[in-house]
């Protein structure tokens, strides 16, 4: 059962694919999710109610939704924009960019929240301290706020991550080849589908097995200082 | 953008409406009561009985939807012996295999929301029941189990959640849930704007709705908590 008839190296490569699509979703995530918490943190209302409503519609709806909603729709869009900027080819969207965009726009609310919270849990009395220090608004982030809500975030930081590496598992849909993707090939070539994605299970569980074990290390590397509970 | 196209073809989505609300309320249930005896023995069954339900919620917890999927629905046929067996008539429909996938992650998630909220169960509780003279299953279905029901509500109501998204997954194996029905409206007309967006406040509907009796329920159940309004006047002493 357990021969790959010498698919092993394919399955590799999209494993391969599936942890960069993860990583530079996770990066999309975190910009966004920086940007999201400070937006509904700030004083300008506008922001507020964007922010409001960007969390508030992504978690209302599931992601295979939204993914096929910017892999089509961005497709019509894009072929639409393109012959009125002159550009008159057919344009095919890059699954790649549409899987990563997705799912870093999707974690992208779920970082808005932890990073929100992780802000609000700084002690305030630090950042008055830093701008009786004469320090800028920026400054007193990047000093204050920065190094002290890294703590408080990494719990549901790692929560996002373990469950942005499974969701990662739908770019298989819209056509990129990660390892569910080539675990299905190899599947049609050789009339053996358990096998294959049991390998890719098993991928999965190795991934977020490690994940898991190094957040653990960061974890403990951010509480230096901390009494422990 | 042309809603008239959606308008004409509602009835489609109303079909997939149905598909998903009996797959995800089917799963649920069932999930919930596959859960509830392995949170239980998961805290207080030997380990024989814990290792495997640790291994379960771990197989589960740890891969995507997705691929447990596609393992039930294309890799059953692999054996001979389930292709053989009585069970196979289940196994070959898609809407069986979405439905025990479903069931199988919903339970995983449930027993480990489970096993936490039991295993906060205070100890004070735990002391009152046996000083009253209860005996061990009496003390879990009067004492624990719904006290931990009670705390265990937030994550669970998250949980109901992320199944109603996730069952979205079962239009990747040919079945007509909301999503599915999107994606037959997209094929037909290509019109992905019209298609998704009427799926996506499908979904946003279902999931305010779920939110709503979420919050009532806690209301209900969380009343003993609430603060008391005593309505009394105490009379200053003469």
């Amino acid at each position: 059962m357990f021969s790959l008839h010498g698919y092993g190296p394919a399955i590799f490569d999209g494993t391969i694919l599936t942890l960069q699509v993860s990583l530079v979703s996770l990066i999309v995530a975190m910009l966004l999710g920086i940007s999201g918490a400070l937006a509904k943190l700030s004083g300008k209302k506008s922001l507020r109610v964007i922010a409001q409503l960007y969390t508030t519609i992504i978690r209302g709806i599931p992601d295979l939704v939204l993914m096929l909603l910017i892999f089509f729709g961005g497709q019509v869009l894009i072929n639409r924009v393109g012959p009125i900027l002159g550009y008159d080819e057919y344009i095919d969207i890059n699954p790649f960019i549409a899987g990563v965009s997705t799912i870093g726009f999707i974690f992208g609310a779920y970082m808005t929240e932890t990073f929100r919270g992780a802000i609000l849990a700084v002690n305030k009395g630090q950042l008055e301290a830093g701008t009786a220090y004469g320090m800028s608004k920026v400054m007193v982030f990047r000093r204050v706020t920065l190094p002290q809500m890294v703590r408080h975030a990494l719990p549901g930081f790692g929560n996002n991550w373990l469950v942005l590496i499974k969701t990662t598992a739908l770019v298989s849909i819209i056509g990129l080849d990660d390892m569910v993707r080539k675990a299905g090939m190899a599947a049609g070539a050789t009339r053996k589908p358990f096998t294959f994605y049991l390998v890719v299970a098993i991928n999965f569980l190795l991934i977020t097995t490690i994940s898991v074990y190094i957040l653990k290390l960061l974890e403990r590397r951010y509480s230096v200082g901390v009494k422990e509970m | 953008m042309d809603f008239s196209i959606i308008l004409e073809n509602i009835s489609i989505y109303f079909e997939g409406l149905k598909n998903t609300v009996i797959l995800v309320s089917i799963s649920l249930v069932l999930g919930l009561m596959i859960a509830v005896p392995l949170a239980i023995l998961r805290n207080y069954g030997n380990s024989f009985v814990q290792y495997p339900i640790r291994a379960f919620v771990y197989f589960f917890r740890g891969t995507p939807l997705l691929v447990q999927m596609f393992l039930i629905y294309y890799g059953f046929g692999q054996f001979d012996l389930i292709k053989e067996s009585f069970l196979w008539p289940f196994f070959r429909e898609a809407y069986f295999c979405a439905l025990f996938a479903f069931t199988l992650n919903t339970a995983a998630y449930t027993t480990e929301i489970l096993r936490g909220s039991i295993k906060a169960t205070p100890h004070g509780e735990i002391e009152a029941a046996m000083a009253a003279g209860m005996s061990r299953f009496l003390m879990v279905k009067r004492i624990i189990l719904p006290s931990a029901f009670r705390r265990a509500l937030p994550a669970y109501s998250n949980e109901i959640i992320f199944m109603l998204h996730g069952s979205s997954l079962a239009s990747v194996i040919t079945i007509v849930d909301i999503t599915g029905a999107a994606r037959i409206i997209n094929s037909r007309f290509y019109s992905p704007y019209e298609a998704f967006l009427t799926a996506a406040v499908f979904y946003m509907a279902i999931t305010f709705l779920i939110v709503f009796l979420i919050k009532k329920l806690e209301v209900h159940w969380f009343a003993h908590l609430q603060p008391q309004v005593d309505k009394t006047v105490i009379e200053a002493p003469p």
